[in-house]
């Protein structure tokens, strides 16, 4: 009964508490929110490779080399040697390699070129392939396969054609070798949807006629004439590696380190994921805590409603007094209030974060490639909401005292 | 039969408002048998509320002795004497008596919460206050009505009901009329002597109306009983 009229209690103050709720929720609902795109971000980072031992490129920073060959973030600076990759090919160790060559883009996707082994070799989410939606993976010389959201994007179906443009975000474009769209890949949520994928000798083709970046005025090798060439790559941007035996990634990655006809490097992705997240984690830090002070800061708001509610309430405090409550009840009460208040702020925080998530959701992959899952509340997430019903207790520690040492001054009489 | 047994009993009290030289009362003696129907008449100023505090145990006589049903208040710590208080004691004070936002059940029910013997002394909560409404006038949909949206006589009802429930020995009523018209006043009096005398509560009103008079036992003057001592510094 006292949870009721305390309750009641609440429920006359509607609007203030309704406030102070809304604050406290929206902080609430900030924390989880980052905390779900943090980890978010993080699981959809690390889903996006594996089951490849070593990422090979030209030497620069391991991060970067992630980033470019996997990410699609940033740029190569360099290519490595089609020679280069034919040896560290033909070494025992390897079990698989697949080349990755960047650098052309189609609209504001990039274009890969690979070798059809890719599909089978590249996994994400612990060991998922890639599945074609519809079509197949390209057979011809100007066949392209492209991932989810690059068909959804720019609404392509099977036998579309494609031109790709020389360099990223170019006005150069390839326009006499246009290609056909042979093959849309299943959503994957890694870069791969948004990626035009073409067989390493179309790369090679849709570059017959230019040289250092930039057509050859007048040359135009008609489309039937490359197919008769031998379209041997000179250079890649990056290759996966899988090994016979995982005893031998660290020997294969130090003598490839070491490679004496040209600087590569070779590394480890999940290693490399590490220290980005290294990086990352300064600015994760900082982010954590800065919603973490929101957090405080709606509950110092309720703090000061509990406090400025408090005269007008020192009628129904003496009415408890009179009642025969001890001051200790008074406060209990206020405590409980505050409990309550951060409870329901709590509950409707995570309620909040749910419908963000379900309105964000499609958003933010489509945005910036991100699939948070919609699951249940962790226990981390419980954690937090308890913490934050704690905290709220103990804030209202504060005015509760005052009201206490109130309630004995003012007896049961209250002179307003 | 009332018996003759002191409900309330003050042997010189003597009180000084802490951090105030100017201001103290003194009562001599006061005593209130059981079931017997006291006025206490006092202007403003005169040192009733300070009386009444003393009586309900939230301050404490600096000297001499308060009893109420036979029990040293002073003896008792803080909490003992909350709880004794809700035990013991049924109060309906001038105004703004009941938690507006709550329903009149809970208003009528709150101070057995707080007395477990009062309490017991109920067996059935919702009938009992059910029955208190229906025997001072007020209508049986009241009760889950907001205590806050009753007009003033009702709500004085309401609070009688509050300080009459579980027959505590002891009602006291401070000025419960004065913000009630003639006619309600004459009304809820009646409905409030009724229930006392059902119950052989004693009550103890305060008024300063001295038109009352008639309707009591006895009348007491607080000049007769008391001293309040202003000492010039």
């Amino acid at each position: 009964m006292i949870l009721r009229v305390a309750f009641g209690s609440l429920i006359a103050r509607a609007l203030t508490v309704g406030m102070t709720i809304l604050a406290i929720a929206l902080s609430v609902a900030l924390f989880l929110g980052v905390e779900k795109i943090r980890t978010g971000a993080k699981a959809s980072f690390a889903d996006t490779i594996s089951g490849t031992d070593l990422i090979i490129g030209a030497r620069s920073g391991s991060v970067q080399l992630l980033l470019y060959s996997v990410f699609r973030i940033g740029n190569a600076t360099n290519n490595m040697t089609w020679e280069s990759y034919q040896d560290i090919a033909a070494r025992p160790e390897v079990d698989w390699i697949v080349p990755i060559s960047l650098g052309d883009s189609h609209r504001q996707f990039r274009v890969m070129g690979t070798t059809p082994a890719f599909f089978d070799r590249y996994k994400f989410r612990s060991g998922q392939s890639l599945a074609v939606r519809d079509g197949a993976i390209m057979s011809d010389l100007f066949d392209t396969v492209i991932g989810a959201d690059v068909a959804a994007a720019l609404g392509y179906a099977i036998g579309d054609p494609i031109v790709v443009a020389h360099g990223l975000a170019s006005f150069s474009q390839h326009k006499d070798q246009p290609f056909r769209v042979s093959g849309i890949l299943e959503k994957t949520g890694t870069p791969v949807d948004r990626t035009v994928i073409v067989s390493l000798e179309g790369i090679e083709a849709v570059h017959v006629d230019w040289q250092s970046g930039a057509q050859i005025p007048g040359q135009s090798t008609p489309a039937n004439v490359i197919r008769q060439m031998e379209l041997e790559p000179q250079a890649v941007t990056a290759a996966l590696v899988g090994v016979q035996s995982r005893l031998q990634v660290f020997g294969l990655q130090r003598s490839i380190n070491e490679y004496p006809q040209e600087p590569l490097l070779a590394i480890l992705p999940g290693v490399a994921l590490q220290e980005l997240w290294q990086i990352v984690g300064i600015a994760e830090t900082a982010l954590i805590a800065v919603s973490a002070m929101v957090v405080v800061t709606a509950l110092i708001g309720m703090m000061a409603t509990i406090f400025s509610s408090l005269n007008e309430r020192r009628r129904e405090m003496a009415i408890f007094r009179a009642m025969g409550a001890r001051p200790r009840v008074v406060l209990g009460l206020l405590v409980l209030e505050a409990a309550l208040m951060a409870a329901i702020g709590a509950i409707l925080g995570l309620a909040l974060l749910y419908v963000g998530l379900f309105i964000g959701q499609p958003l933010i992959d489509s945005a910036f490639g991100l699939w948070l899952p919609i699951a249940p509340p962790t226990m981390r997430e419980f954690w937090v909401l308890t913490g934050v019903v704690a905290a709220g207790a103990i804030v209202s520690m504060i005015p509760a005292l005052r009201a206490y040492r109130m309630s004995l001054a003012d007896g049961m009489m209250v002179k307003i | 039969m009332p018996d003759t047994f002191p409900i309330l009993h003050l042997d010189d009290v003597r009180y000084r408002w802490p951090g105030r030289t100017s201001f103290g009362l003194h009562v001599p003696s006061l005593t209130l048998v059981r079931a017997e129907t006291v006025l206490l008449l006092g202007e403003s100023g005169s040192g009733k509320s300070t009386l009444l505090s003393l009586i309900c145990g939230t301050i404490i006589a600096q000297s001499g002795n308060v009893s109420v049903a036979g029990r040293s208040i002073a003896a008792l710590s803080a909490g003992k004497r909350d709880r004794f208080r809700a035990e013991q004691i049924g109060l309906i004070f001038q105004q703004f008596n009941l938690l507006p936002f709550a329903s009149v059940k809970d208003n009528i029910l709150l101070p057995l919460q707080f007395a477990p013997n009062r309490r017991n002394r109920v067996p059935n909560l919702n009938a009992e206050a059910t029955r208190l409404c229906r025997d001072l006038g007020l209508p049986d949909d009241v009760m889950t009505a907001q205590a806050g949206t009753l007009s003033v006589g009702q709500q004085q009802r309401v609070a009688a009901a509050r300080a009459l429930i579980g027959t505590p020995p002891l009602i006291i009523a401070d000025e419960p009329t004065s913000s009630l018209d003639a006619a309600t006043q004459t009304t809820f009096l009646e409905l409030l002597f009724a229930q006392s005398r059902a119950h052989g509560t004693t009550l103890l009103m305060v008024s300063h109306d001295a038109r009352l008079s008639d309707q009591f036992d006895r009348v007491i003057n607080m000049v007769d009983i008391a001293q309040t001592q202003r000492i010039s510094t």
